[in-house]
């Protein structure tokens, strides 16, 4: 048995697909049909100067559901995701072709400033990135930066946040007394949440983001998740296809062409994908027979 | 004994000795002046004035090293960080960027000496000026300003890439991350780049004998307050003689018998006044980062 290069630690060797059982039963049926449509790429191809990285990718996002994104390491999952905040735009030499629209209005347009579509966008990193300042400092760190000086309303919304990341119970004594850095690396991961939902985002986007944690951290995580799709639209990137079943509504599965460019193999209701996907390459993938 | 372990002790060894060494140079030199002055050592000479017979006082010098540092400071510090953040966020890798990297590199190393003949062309000739702080600061200015850019340039690309991705993705501008996420990570290092920069200003003697004078000064009026009559200490017009350039002053032209026991109270005077700055900025960036970080 070959080891992959670059798998996540938590899941070094895919596993066996996901009896139907063990699936939360909460996140199923499915999601609403007539939700509202809050993300959709059409047609989407990324470039990194001349090579292509990601090509054919039209997908549509639902509003408040979570959609996961699965896939063998570079096949340019991460790559999809950072579009939808418009975070490639400071990786020198990247491009998108297609369109990428929020709420049914082109994200690429000529008159829209990246900042402010990271305003309606937040993005939750993989590795916890809390600023080396206090607890409360970090939550504030976004509200301030878009104006809010009341300190009445930022303490309510520091307090808001932190209980919306179900953190705080652990930090409500230290808010002030104690640095990010210094809290445990699910706690980190759990503020940088909180830091994201105090900017009052529609869309919450995650960059694999338990990947460096602990099995109990990753699971206040992901019962965090299922929390916040009542409020949030959720896209998440996941190495652990248990996860992307635990968490998720629909998944979009990934995989690298014979070009070397990533490219969208298949989409639908997580059930599906992971009980009787219509694509050989999807089903190898999540049976664990390829990636 | 096992080689290895061996090679280990006595590496630890040197790398000691060598500290130790270093440590014990600043001890003689502190140990010398204290010594040599202490016995003749008295409050009122960092006050009173200097005279032509006699112990005197080094109170305008005094004044002056301090008015220097301040102005020249006041010059270095936001065009320095100002320029480091333009290098390490703004600027393009380009010729015309290696172009400003190659000529902070030599004008760092240039001599002072010859930074101080050329303020004499530009400063007192040129301009006609004669000799006055602001020529002498000015002329600080040639060799500082590019050391402090490329120390704080230095200090802002070390910051880890995660703070600017965490800050723009909360949706801050360039700007706002620069100053709230950058910035306060960079704190330290840019209090180095001051600390040493200051340090030469203190220390810096060739330089300002070209542009500020050595000419010993009396009769300071601090009450006449003015910032262009050259009558005035305050003014950047007046001839700033620092302490450095007075200690240069006594060893080289001056007749004073006592000349030898004011350079060593004088040494010692500039040495615990470089100790103060380190220490005083080092504390201050401390507590500027801890009021930026909310801890």
């Amino acid at each position: 048995m070959t080891i992959q290069q670059g798998a996540s630690p938590v899941t070094p060797t895919p596993p066996t697909p996901v009896p139907v059982s063990s699936l939360q039963p909460a996140v199923f049926p499915g999601i609403d049909p007539n939700a509202a449509v809050k993300l959709r790429a059409k047609d989407v191809k990324i470039r990194y100067g001349a090579r292509v990285a990601v090509r054919d990718v039209t997908l549509d996002v639902p509003e408040h559901s979570v959609m996961a994104f699965i896939g063998p390491s570079g096949c340019g999952k991460s790559t999809v995701l950072r579009c939808f905040d418009r975070m490639n735009d400071l990786i020198p030499g990247a491009t998108v072709e297609g369109t990428i629209e929020l709420d049914g209005q082109d994200m690429y347009a000529q008159n829209v400033l990246p900042v402010e579509v990271r305003r309606r966008v937040g993005l939750v990193f993989q590795r916890p990135n809390p600023f080396p300042m206090s607890i409360y400092e970090n939550v504030a760190y976004g509200p301030r930066r878009h104006g809010l000086k009341d300190k009445g309303r930022l303490d309510e919304l520091v307090e808001r946040s932190l209980h919306r990341a179900a953190l705080w119970d652990e930090v409500k004594d230290d808010l002030r007394k104690k640095s990010g850095l210094a809290l445990s690396g699910g706690q980190q991961q759990r503020l940088c949440i909180a830091r994201t939902m105090a900017t009052d985002p529609e869309v919450i986007l995650m960059d694999e983001p338990c990947s460096a944690l602990d099995p109990i951290a990753t699971l206040k995580i992901e019962e965090l998740i299922a929390q916040l799709k009542t409020e949030f639209t959720i896209v998440i990137v996941t190495h652990n296809m248990q996860q992307a079943a635990r968490v998720s509504d629909r998944t979009a599965f990934f995989t690298l062409g014979e070009d070397r460019a990533g490219y969208l193999v298949e989409l639908d209701d997580t059930l599906k994908i992971f009980t009787n996907p219509a694509n050989q390459l999807t089903e190898d993938y999540v049976s664990g027979r390829f990636g | 004994m096992n080689r290895v372990l061996l090679a280990d002790r006595a590496a630890t060894a040197v790398l000691w000795g060598i500290a130790l060494f270093v440590v014990a140079i600043l001890a003689a030199i502190i140990g010398h002046f204290v010594v040599d002055s202490l016995p003749t050592f008295t409050l009122s000479f960092l006050f009173t004035e200097p005279v032509s017979d006699g112990i005197g006082g080094i109170g305008p010098l005094l004044f002056n090293s301090i008015y220097m540092l301040v102005l020249t400071m006041l010059l270095t510090i936001p065009i320095g960080i100002l320029g480091g953040i333009y290098m390490a966020e703004y600027a393009s890798e380009n010729r015309f960027t290696n172009l400003i990297r190659l000529s902070q590199e030599v004008i760092s190393s240039v001599p002072s000496i010859v930074v101080g003949l050329f303020g004499m062309t530009l400063f007192v000739i040129g301009f006609g000026w004669g000799f006055t702080a602001i020529g002498g600061a000015l002329t600080l200015l040639v060799f500082n300003l590019p050391l402090l850019m490329r120390l704080c340039e230095q200090a802002i690309r070390a910051v880890p890439a995660d703070e600017r991705a965490a800050s723009l993705a909360l949706g801050s501008s360039k700007w706002q991350t620069i100053r709230h996420a950058v910035l306060p990570v960079a704190i330290p290092g840019v209090v180095t780049g001051i600390v040493l920069t200051a340090g030469r200003v203190f220390g810096e003697a060739a330089a300002l004998l070209f542009t500020a004078g050595d000419a010993v000064p009396s009769n300071y009026d601090y009450s006449f307050i003015s910032l262009f009559d050259p009558r005035s200490p305050w003014s950047l017009f007046h001839k700033g003689t620092t302490l450095s350039l007075y200690i240069w002053n006594l060893r080289t032209e001056s007749t004073n018998p006592d000349k030898e026991t004011i350079a060593a109270m004088s040494s010692m005077v500039l040495l615990v006044m470089v100790l103060l700055f380190n220490l005083s900025s080092r504390w201050l960036g401390r507590a500027l980062q801890r009021r930026v970080s909310g801890l």
